[in-house]
């Protein structure tokens, strides 16, 4: 489990490349460091719910990641603010 | 039988038959999400903000659990995923996006508007934000404002809370509410008199 306020970095897997799957996590935070928010709440995970196999629980956060993280280019204190689930997140 | 060849209406018969049949779903229960689906419009999400901007009550309900907020206005979440409001203030706007596919809160304000879903305004809207809403919606976000974009990827959906735009002192519930369009609780527009 994750703490509000503590850093994470999602994980920079790419699953997609070995096969069919269904992730909710976007390609554009792969890799990139943001603050958890809160726990949003346990759902089933949905890479397995999507194929109709038996979906464990897990922790859903929303993570703030600075849009100068991830552009360059952007106003860097702009932000986004995203729902991750706990198993694509690592402490740096 | 091919069943993607299958006429369309004879097929929902046919599988409303079976659900019923093997009491799955009875029609009765389909006639009532029916209804629930055809009430859900803008208007819902208006009245809640409306009655956040009149009761500080049910705006911290709002801002803590936004599907209780809903059902204190009668507006039926029963199966409804979770909702989170996020609320615009003086030093943020926030607007919502779905990249991955098309979440929406659905059950505050009906179906979603068609650009919503168009690959142009996820793309856009996660990585030029404030270009999008200038020269799309003429919606300038000073630059003393933080815009917080919220990618809806999984299992809650997310609506804003707009901010009570001034000129509107002593109004009721439902003239305030009568201002509140669709892109205002998106983070497209802001609320205007």
């Amino acid at each position: 489990m994750f703490a509000a306020g503590e850093t994470v970095r999602v994980k920079d897997a790419w699953p997609e490349a070995s096969g069919p799957v269904h992730i909710r996590t976007p390609h554009y935070v792969r890799g990139v460091v943001g603050e958890v928010v809160r726990h949003l709440g346990d759902f089933p995970n949905p890479e397995d719910l999507a194929f109709a196999r038996p979906a464990e629980r897990r922790p859903l956060y929303h993570v703030r990641f600075r849009k100068g993280a991830i552009w360059p280019e952007a106003r860097p204190d702009d932000e986004l603010l995203i729902e991750i689930f706990g198993h694509w997140l690592e402490r740096p | 039988m091919n069943i993607l060849e299958t006429d369309g209406e004879r097929l929902l018969v046919a599988v409303r038959s079976l659900l019923e049949q093997k009491g799955i779903v009875s029609t009765a229960e389909v006639m009532e999400r029916m209804a629930i689906t055809d009430a859900a419009s803008p208007g819902q999400g208006a009245r809640m903000v409306a009655r956040a901007w009149v009761d500080p009550g049910y705006r911290a309900l709002m801002l803590e659990d936004g599907a209780k907020a809903a059902e204190a206005l009668g507006i039926p979440m029963r199966g409804m995923p979770p909702l989170g409001v996020l609320e615009n203030t003086a030093d943020v706007h926030n607007l919502v996006v779905c990249t991955l596919c098309s979440c929406y809160p659905r059950a505050v304000l009906g179906y979603p508007p068609f650009w919503y879903k168009s690959a142009a305004f996820r793309a856009r809207a996660i990585r030029d934000p404030r270009e999008l809403l200038a020269s799309e919606w003429k919606t300038v976000v000073p630059d003393t404002v933080k815009l917080r974009v919220v990618d809806s990827t999984a299992d809650y959906r997310w609506m804003v809370l707009p901010a009570r735009p001034s000129g509107t002192d002593g109004w009721d519930e439902v003239r305030l509410a009568g201002i509140v369009r669709e892109g205002d609780m998106i983070g497209v527009t802001v609320p205007s008199v």
